[in-house]
């Protein structure tokens, strides 16, 4: 039943053997899956002939028809409950949020309606909702913002957050794949950073949901983080390592629901020391339950008390310099970092 | 098959049979006996939670649901109900033991005791599951019907809504949606005159609901929802529209609400000569049934046959409820995902023990 369709020339990287954005990883993962499933489409705002707002579904509309890559009104309500009933009906939808931040449009239809459904015994909801999120683009208040948590404490959702195009490409392919509803979120401060580029494998390949991933190997002090954030803590990790001599071990935590709790404690137990660092603001971040994880399970193994660097709990803001004093820089985690390795 | 003994038989309109004339009192009967028997239960304690009657607006939920696609294998039409669209359920396909079962919470009910009233689904039979925040099963529905669409199925949906619901954003975002892409859809807005304590005329200042058809650009229509007959042609037509690719009716039927919102309302903000009124000149049932008499499609004692069979289905729908286990405690935790059960707090229900870590 699978159709192949002749692929736009941005499409054909991968096959080119030519390096990819985090951008172009997704564009691929996604074109693949509505090749391999003709039960995948898309929805969303303006994601037809123009293509969406960064251009990630530009050419679909040819390829695909009007069937399967749905044009919608402004209704974030509409279309991700329109996503739900077609699930119901045994496709995969995946819905676009133009910007992530208008996913609180709709919240209740998330939560409420297709968080619960399985539980519900309306059997489960395999749709994906993405977009573009994050900060440090100026996007300002309702262009920049990391809700992440407002869904993590929902049963029955999963999150997803890519830090690389590998994991981007084959995160989105697992995430369309899976039998429970996936918010999948996509920082937009890396999604055509040139030096994130990467050569991807020319064959299939998933990501499984729920796994960490280690970014970088350390002794001295474990770092979890997650998106745009693991490359900032990698920058300072260098700069520990050349100016401190300290071993810095990074993980990316990948998906956010389900919390790969076991790579966290694996490398704690390591190391005993732990920074959590996310863009996500600082009340109720993903930081303060890592943490009492670790004072659960953990706490033994611990030679000092764990640190988080997060933003500032304030709305984004538009201002270069106050978002760049709002958002995590690398100078924060390496003063954290260095504060903890003193214990 | 006309009775042998009447010699003036009016004709059946809308394309009807007596059969199915008896088939929409058999289930309008069941729905109202259904209701009065959970009641019991409900004083009895044995359903848990709240109960909610449809007294008085069986007859549109039977009689619009009766112009759907009946089946049970997965190709007819779908609807999603509302709290007081029971007789819906039971036309699409619900049986009463699963009501009784889902009411009593017990774990071989449709939901397992996870959810609860008619919050049920059966994809097969046709049937999805509302939830309790309003105006969300709109857009969900309008989902399904897009599938229809994308599969070239010739299937329709129906949705309900109150009156107070219609306020909601998720009822004019599904509207909208399933406007724009011409879905085979039918939203039904009962007009009961109240949401909850609410009269209609605090939800919109629109003359009537079907005003905003026009503003959606689909097809609308109001009707006596209390006159089934005039509720199932009316239906039929906004299914026959959405098959033809007509795209969206929304129907007004205007009803009344005769018991409060659920068991625990007394309704003490409505003027009891109000509901008496409805009661003595506006029952469906009692107008369907006079209908079908006065125009010789049935006889006073072919519908007593059928109420008689009616309570005998009850009280073993109800006896086999009874029988029925409640869930193990455990089966909290399961179907959250479909990988497989969610993990018990750690310091709930294992003692702490730090060294598992």
């Amino acid at each position: 039943m699978a159709t192949v369709l002749e692929k736009p020339e941005h499409l054909r990287l991968t096959e080119q053997g030519k390096p990819v954005t985090l951008l172009e990883a997704i564009r691929e993962g996604l074109w693949e899956e509505m090749e391999r499933d003709p039960s995948v489409f898309l929805m969303g705002e303006d994601i037809g002939a123009y293509g969406g707002a960064f251009k990630m579904t530009d050419g679909f509309l040819d390829a695909f028809g009007g069937l399967r890559v749905v044009d919608t009104p402004i209704s974030e309500i509409g279309f991700t409950g329109a996503a739900a009933g077609a699930a119901h009906m045994g496709m995969r939808p995946v819905c676009e949020m133009q910007f992530i931040d208008f996913i609180s449009c709709a919240y209740d239809m998330i939560t409420n309606y297709i968080a619960t459904s399985r539980y519900r015994g309306s059997g489960g909801v395999p749709m994906v909702i993405r977009g573009p999120s994050g900060g440090g683009v100026r996007g300002g208040p309702f262009h920049s913002q990391n809700p992440e948590m407002a869904f993590f404490h929902t049963p029955g959702l999963k999150i997803v957050y890519p830090s690389t195009p590998y994991d981007a490409k084959g995160l989105i392919k697992a995430a369309i794949r899976d039998n429970d509803p996936v918010l999948f979120f996509e920082h937009k401060w890396l999604y055509r950073r040139p030096q994130l580029r990467e050569v991807l494998p020319n064959e299939d390949y998933i990501v499984p949901l729920g796994k960490a991933r280690t970014h970088r190997e350390g002794r001295d002090i474990t770092i979890v983080t997650y998106a745009a954030m693991v490359h900032k803590c990698a920058e300072a990790a260098e700069i520990l390592e050349k100016e401190d001599g300290l071993s810095v071990e990074i993980i990316d935590l990948r998906t956010l629901l389900p919390l790969d709790e076991d790579a966290i404690i694996e490398s704690v137990k390591k190391t005993s020391r732990l920074l959590i660092v996310h863009e996500d603001t600082r009340t109720g971040g993903i930081a303060g339950e890592i943490a009492m994880r670790i004072n659960e399970k953990a706490w033994e193994w611990l030679d000092a008390p764990p640190l988080r660097v997060a933003a500032a709990d304030a709305p984004v803001p538009y201002s270069p310099p106050l978002e760049d004093y709002f958002l995590p820089q690398v100078d924060d985690v390496i003063k954290a970092a260095r504060h903890l390795a003193k214990y | 098959m006309a009775t042998k003994t009447k010699t003036r038989t009016a004709a059946i309109p809308h394309g009807l049979t007596r059969e199915q004339l008896l088939e929409m009192y058999r289930l309008v009967r069941l729905t109202r006996s259904l209701e009065e028997k959970l009641e019991v239960l409900f004083k009895q304690s044995k359903v848990v939670g709240g109960l909610f009657r449809s007294l008085g607006q069986e007859g549109e939920s039977v009689a619009s649901a009766f112009a759907l696609n009946r089946r049970d294998d997965g190709t007819g039409d779908m609807l999603s109900p509302l709290i007081r669209n029971l007789g819906s359920m039971l036309t699409i396909g619900s049986r009463p033991v699963e009501v009784v079962k889902q009411y009593m919470a017990k774990a071989d009910s449709l939901a397992r005791g996870k959810e609860l009233n008619i919050h049920i689904t059966d994809y097969q039979r046709g049937f999805i599951g509302q939830i309790s925040p309003l105006g969300d099963l709109i857009p969900v529905m309008a989902g399904v019907a897009l599938t229809f669409k994308q599969r070239g199925q010739d299937r329709v949906g129906m949705v309900y809504i109150g009156d107070g619901a219609t306020s909601t954003g998720a009822f004019h975002e599904g509207v909208n949606f399933a406007a724009v892409q011409r879905l085979p859809l039918v939203v039904i807005v009962e007009n009961n005159q109240w949401a909850y304590s609410t009269p209609s005329k605090f939800m919109t200042a629109a003359k009537q609901f079907i005003d905003k058809a026009p503003g959606y650009g689909v097809a609308g229509e109001q009707v006596d929802g209390n006159d089934m007959l005039a509720v199932y042609a009316a239906s039929k037509r906004a299914v026959d529209r959405a098959r033809a690719g007509e795209g969206v009716t929304l129907l007004e039927f205007m009803t009344y609400r005769r018991k409060g919102h659920a068991q625990h309302d007394a309704q003490t903000y409505v003027d009891p000569a109000e509901i008496e009124h409805w009661a003595s000149t506006n029952d469906p049932i009692d107008r369907y049934v006079k209908t079908l008499v006065d125009n010789g499609w049935a006889t006073a004692e072919e519908l007593t046959a059928i109420g008689a069979d009616i309570d005998r289905e009850l009280d073993e729908a109800v006896a086999e409820a009874e029988q029925s286990p409640l869930p193990e405690p455990e089966e909290a935790l399961t179907d959250v995902y479909g990988d497989g059960p969610v993990n018990a707090p750690w310091t709930r229900h294992t003692p702490p023990d730090p060294t598992l870590a």
